[in-house]
């Protein structure tokens, strides 16, 4: 009961302690800062040891029961090793084999599955149907489709910079650099909407978990 | 009396102060406190008429302190929760088809929930997962919970153990390994999504509590994810959803839908339109559509007023911005 008690009240002393840079910098927002970073990167260390080099790598190639040893594992900790190397500059050139495996595992991964879905999914859902046979759609959507159209095509247009922009060109440059304010108006919009929701979080601990005034 | 003294007689006198309300919050005697209709309508009339008299401030030449601005958001935040009006809430078309979805689902199907976020994010997550659960426990899913992110399965359990407070999902009589299951979380980002494709096992062969796979009968026949009828996403950023499409509905085709937090949002919405993700839940608005859409009512429709009345100022305080940066410009050019 005692350490509930007590785990309220610190929870709530780091909460206001944070917010009391909003007065100005001051000792209490550094001592939780501090108390913040401190605890991540201790945290951060122990969930990577455990879970990486104890749980894959250790249990992996030392299994208990009846299970295969996976002697693979012994190759990524080599590559894993080698990446430390670059703390000895002679022979720090010798972990650039780790990164190139890394670079082109990763590459070759994300080309794939980016091409597919970002690339060709994303393509085909911008260039719409307008009219046809057999195609039945609202006044709404087909004006949607035409927007999407000329929104990604215009935004593009802004981005190609082989070519100087005047003319109709230009133009058409202008028209994407509309579409791209809208579309950072709608992020910002979001991101606000998300930094409210952690005020009101912290807030809400601290009128209804802590303090109990909310009924 | 000097600045650095009066600034720790004030934390002084907060701490004494929280320190007696929270005295009477154990000893019973400080139950909360509410607004009626009528005085939350007070509230918010003379928040109104104090942004009025700011605006009025500003044109004259007088600026308000940015410290202001921070307290008429907290005041904006905070006084909202003590109210007891409710908000409209109207449901927007990716939510309604996120719950369309589901609603298309048999009754026991076998659903996954991966966990992609951790504490900082839950104010927005925390709501979904739980509406989320007490759906699917309504509808007598096969609950599989797992996470990309260290904390997702301990949200997790917060969620479970919170619907699980309530008598109707108490009296279920649910029982862990039959009707649910936390696989816990897995490292190795969207190479588990991968890996989960051809064997779960081979990601998760303990769960959470070290229970071996083949000794929970939730997952004896899931052996990929053509053994599952729907993923549930809860993401905040890297690994979440926009891996998930990637791999788990683009190579396996599997049937997604995600809530995420609303700073994540706008990067999930092409994959709506393009028919890769069922719906989207969109931040503490999205937690509150889904909540009604499901008739459980709770943190999140509770918060949209804080957020109404939030947004509220900072579109005051963005107005009231410009005619100070208007008037000063114009005073400017007189003066030159």
């Amino acid at each position: 009961m005692f350490w509930e008690h007590f785990a309220l009240w610190v929870a709530a002393f780091l909460t206001l302690g944070i917010y009391s840079f909003l007065y100005k910098d001051n000792p209490w927002y550094k001592l939780c800062e501090s108390i913040f970073v401190g605890i991540s990167a201790g945290y951060w260390f122990v969930t990577l040891f455990w879970d990486n080099i104890y749980g894959k790598f250790w249990v992996g190639v030392f299994p208990t029961g009846d299970a295969q040893p996976d002697y693979w594992l012994l190759v990524g900790a080599a590559l894993g090793l080698l990446m430390l190397l670059r703390l000895i500059p002679k022979i720090g050139w010798v972990s650039r084999w780790s990164l190139a495996f890394i670079v082109g595992a990763t590459a070759g991964f994300y080309l794939i599955n980016y091409f597919s879905s970002n690339v060709m999914r994303q393509v085909q859902d911008t260039v719409m149907p307008l009219f046809g046979p057999g195609f039945n759609a609202s006044a709404y959507v087909i004006i949607g489709n035409i927007v999407v159209a000329v929104g990604t095509f215009t935004g593009l247009v802004y981005f190609f910079f082989s070519k100087e922009h005047k003319g109709a060109f230009g133009a058409s440059a202008k028209i994407g650099i509309f579409f791209l304010m809208v579309t950072f108006g709608a992020s910002f919009g979001y991101t606000v909407m998300s930094r409210m929701s952690l005020l009101i979080g912290r807030i809400d601990f601290l009128l209804s978990d802590w303090l109990g005034l909310i009924r | 009396m000097s600045t650095r003294v009066k600034e720790i007689l004030v934390v002084v006198l907060v701490l004494l102060f929280s320190a007696v309300i929270y005295a009477g919050k154990v000893s019973g005697w400080m139950t909360g406190v509410s607004f009626s209709p009528a005085v939350s309508v007070l509230v918010i009339v003379a928040l109104a008429a104090s942004l009025i008299v700011i605006l009025v401030m500003t044109i004259k030449g007088r600026l308000v302190g940015r410290r202001t601005v921070f307290l008429y958001v907290g005041f904006a935040v905070a006084l909202p929760l003590f109210m007891s009006i409710s908000q409209y809430i109207p449901t927007s078309p990716e939510v309604r088809s996120l719950y369309e979805g589901l609603e298309s689902l048999p009754d026991g199907s076998k659903v996954l929930v991966s966990f992609d976020y951790d504490p900082p994010s839950a104010p927005e997550l925390q709501p979904m997962a739980e509406s989320f659960f007490r759906y699917a426990f309504d509808r007598k899913f096969k609950v599989i919970i797992m996470g990309l992110w260290p904390q997702g399965p301990l949200q997790a359990n917060q969620a479970i153990e919170r619907v699980m407070q309530d008598e109707k999902y108490a009296s279920l009589g649910l029982q862990y390994g039959v009707d649910y299951c936390n696989l816990g979380f897995q490292t190795g980002n969207e190479f588990v999504i991968q890996r989960m494709g051809s064997d779960f096992r081979s990601m998760f062969p303990t769960d959470y509590s070290g229970t071996h796979y083949e000794d929970l009968p939730i997952v004896r026949n899931v052996k990929n994810f053509s053994n599952v009828d729907y993923v549930f996403n809860l993401s905040a950023g890297y690994p979440g959803t926009i891996e998930w499409v990637q791999v788990a509905v683009d190579r396996y085709g599997v049937k997604l839908g995600a809530g995420n937090t609303a700073v994540q949002a706008p990067q999930c919405y092409p994959y709506l339109r393009s028919g890769q993700l069922i719906g989207i839940l969109g931040g503490m608005n999205g937690a509150a559509e889904f909540e009604k859409m499901t008739g459980h009512e709770a943190k999140g429709t509770k918060f949209m007023l804080s957020q109404s009345f939030s947004h509220m100022i900072v579109i005051a305080f963005i107005i009231i911005g410009n005619v100070a940066f208007f008037m000063g410009g114009r005073k400017s050019n007189l003066s030159a």
